[in-house]
């Protein structure tokens, strides 16, 4: 079996996160990255298959060449190579990013390709249902728990769903994005970050996979929320209650 | 910083990925816990098996019993950022085999080592240190503790206090004389925590007081001779070692404290106003972060340079013993002064420097006190001979 699994570089969301002057992108020199959190539910995921089916884990990424760090976590953790497209994010949006994992399933042609449900920095949450369209696979998002049956035919996926679980069988190969309740991602280990040292991550340009890279959708600005008012004390219940009344008007 | 950015020219891609892996375990796994578990005075056993998964009791032991052989800024890293949870009573606890196994490792016979080592590195034991007694902790070689052979087995009397794990250790690396009077009678015995004759009594404590901190009880306590480390009456060479290595540790601990005592102070004199204006705006209080961050900052960079040194094959006894005293005494002053500047806040329990404060004298006594240290160096220059 061979699984294809995603690891986009985000900026981590501790991070004070300050707009550039252009105001269409995020100020990048001083904060900090990590890999998207539903990611490494989707690796996690993928290291499990991995055990237990036996399983080769692709780790890949789009992004630009610090993202290669981004890659070596998913291979500390326990990936077993990488893959990394080059491009920086401007160039980039989801349908650009799907067709061009599309690429990369038609080089691989992985049993499973799982992505996050959505990136934490973009929240677009569309890349894995394009991709399945574009490759015309079945889909499975927001899986909340993944099993293989059937000899590896078919994969079993809960989803959540408003208010309850829906499990649905795919056909493999498929289309996977990991929620949160997935699974509790490992951490790198020591031995695991000396070990992907030693892993390989193939390098491609944008331009290499022969795509066409006209974007459908620009960013024209970005603005961070108002700041928050500051709070008042108040001295009893009473006060509180009357506040919420007259001032708040919740009551 | 963990933006994978290397910071400066003695860390690689590598040690930033560590960095970060260990910052995000910390962050979610312990600091949420320190304020329960200090006021518990323990944190779960589990943490060690949980911290051995990831690779942190490994660093710096031999392959072939289950460690991680690294480079020093391996050990660096590791200490700065678990001491990033707010608590030395957790670093000292959950490290204590830092200063417990490293004679195993370097004195013990074979066998002793395939039967301990995987056992401490993976977090299913514990490892302690005895050394200091209630006679007195700074000088060793005086120590009263006897190991008596008896056929296949060593008969310990005495007892040995402040020592951290102490009532937890399965395996407690103590110093006992087999011999005359002086250094020279010092031998290194691994005491099980299951023999027959050893009894613990619980120690509070101003600081540290998620970890467990014992005096110990030896009566009649029959330890078997294959669990002495090294010849017989040679064991105060490997206890000086061994002090090397804890010196250093302390060291980085130190400057740990000491930088979250300092960013704590700094965040909270920008955002506290007083008379119409930040703290910040007022000259005396910047100033006093001027010579914190001094004070880090030379304090950073002799520990880097020693630990380069250190990795070289260096042992410059008399730059740790300084490096220690400087660490300490860099914490004492932030410490000291973010606390001072929280004001009222700084001394109520929730603050980081808070509980720091009551944490700096123990890293100026524990592992060689100041005076100590100071008498040391002057020896190892060369001045008194
Ligand atoms: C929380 C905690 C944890 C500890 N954990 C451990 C542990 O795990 N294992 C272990 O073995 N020990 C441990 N210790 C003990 C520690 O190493 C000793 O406290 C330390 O070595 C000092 O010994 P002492 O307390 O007996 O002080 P003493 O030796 O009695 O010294 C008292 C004071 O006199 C000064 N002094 C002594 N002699 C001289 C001199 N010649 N010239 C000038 N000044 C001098 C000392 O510097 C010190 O300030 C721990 C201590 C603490 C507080």
């Amino acid at each position: 079996m061979k699984i294809l699994v995603t690891a986009k570089r985000v900026v981590d969301p501790d991070s004070k996160i300050q707009i550039a002057d252009t105001q269409t992108s995020i100020e990048l020199d001083d904060v900090d990255f990590r890999v998207n959190y539903f990611c490494e539910n989707a690796i996690e995921a993928a290291l499990e298959l991995q055990d237990e089916h036996d399983a080769e884990v692709v780790v890949c990424s789009i992004g630009n060449e610090d993202a290669i760090q981004t890659i070596r976590t998913g291979l500390a953790m326990g990936g077993d190579r990488g893959i990394l497209v080059e491009a920086e994010d401007e160039v980039l949006d989801g349908d650009l990013v799907a067709r061009t994992l599309a690429k990369l399933y038609e080089q691989e042609k992985p049993d499973i390709f799982l992505l996050g449900k959505q990136a934490i920095d973009g929240d677009s949450n569309q890349v894995g249902q394009l991709l399945a369209e574009y490759l015309s696979l079945p889909q499975a998002c927001f899986a909340s728990n993944i099993d293989i049956i059937e000899d590896g035919a078919v994969a079993r996926v809960e989803r959540e769903v408003d208010g309850g679980i829906e499990t649905i069988d795919v056909d493999l190969p498929c289309i996977i994005t990991a929620d949160l309740r997935l699974n509790e991602p490992r951490y790198a280990s020591l031995p695991g970050i000396m070990k992907a040292k030693r892993k390989k991550i193939e390098e491609f340009e944008l331009d290499d996979l022969e795509l066409d890279t006209t974007l459908k959708v620009v960013t024209r600005s970005m603005e961070l929320p108002a700041g928050r008012q500051a709070g008042v004390m108040v001295s009893d219940v009473d006060e509180l209650v009357n506040k919420l009344k007259s001032e708040a008007k919740v009551l | 910083m963990s933006n994978g950015r290397i910071r400066s020219r003695y860390y690689t891609k590598e040690h930033e990925a560590f960095r970060s892996s260990l910052r995000r375990f910390v962050a979610k796994e312990i600091t949420p816990n320190i304020p329960t578990w200090e006021e518990a005075g323990r944190f779960p056993r589990e943490l060690y098996a949980k911290a051995a998964n990831i690779g942190l009791l490994a660093l710096g032991f031999p392959e072939e019993y289950g460690g991680t052989s690294v480079d020093g800024f391996y050990q660096l890293i590791l200490t700065e950022e678990l001491s990033r949870c707010g608590s030395g009573g957790l670093v000292a606890g959950l490290m204590s085999h830092g200063i417990g196994a490293p004679p195993i490792a370097s004195m013990a016979t074979a066998e002793l080592k395939a039967e301990v080592l995987p056992r401490i590195l993976s977090g299913q034991s514990i490892s302690a240190l005895a050394i200091s007694e209630p006679g007195g902790g700074s000088d060793v070689a005086q120590l009263r503790t006897t190991a008596k052979r008896d056929g296949d087995s060593y008969v310990v009397n005495g007892e040995k206090t402040f020592i951290t794990s102490g009532m937890r250790a399965d395996y407690i690396t103590t110093a006992v004389r087999t011999g005359g009077e002086g250094m020279g009678g010092v031998s290194l015995l691994l005491i099980p925590g299951d023999s027959s004759g050893l009894s613990r009594t619980e120690l509070k404590k101003m600081g540290w007081w998620c970890s467990d901190t014992a005096t110990l009880h030896f009566d009649d306590c029959r330890v078997p001779s294959r669990y002495l480390l090294g010849p017989e009456n040679a064991g105060f060479m490997g206890i000086m070692q061994n002090f090397n290595n804890e010196r250093l540790f302390i060291a980085v601990m130190a400057w740990a404290f000491a930088q979250l005592c300092f960013e704590e102070a700094l965040t909270w004199a920008k955002d506290r106003k007083t008379f119409g204006k930040p703290l910040i705006r007022h000259q005396v209080l910047r100033h006093k972060l001027v010579d914190m961050r001094t004070a880090l900052e030379g304090t950073r960079a002799s520990l880097e340079d020693l630990t380069w040194r250190v990795d070289q094959g260096e042992w410059p006894v008399a730059e740790v013993c300084m490096m220690k005293n400087r660490a300490t005494q860099c914490m004492e002053l932030c410490a000291k002064e973010a606390v001072q500047i929280l004001g009222g806040l700084g001394y109520m329990q929730g603050s980081i420097s808070e509980r720091v404060y009551r944490e700096t004298k123990v890293l100026a006594i524990g592992g060689g006190a100041e005076e100590i240290m100071k008498e040391l160096a002057a020896r190892q220059l060369g001045w008194l001979t």
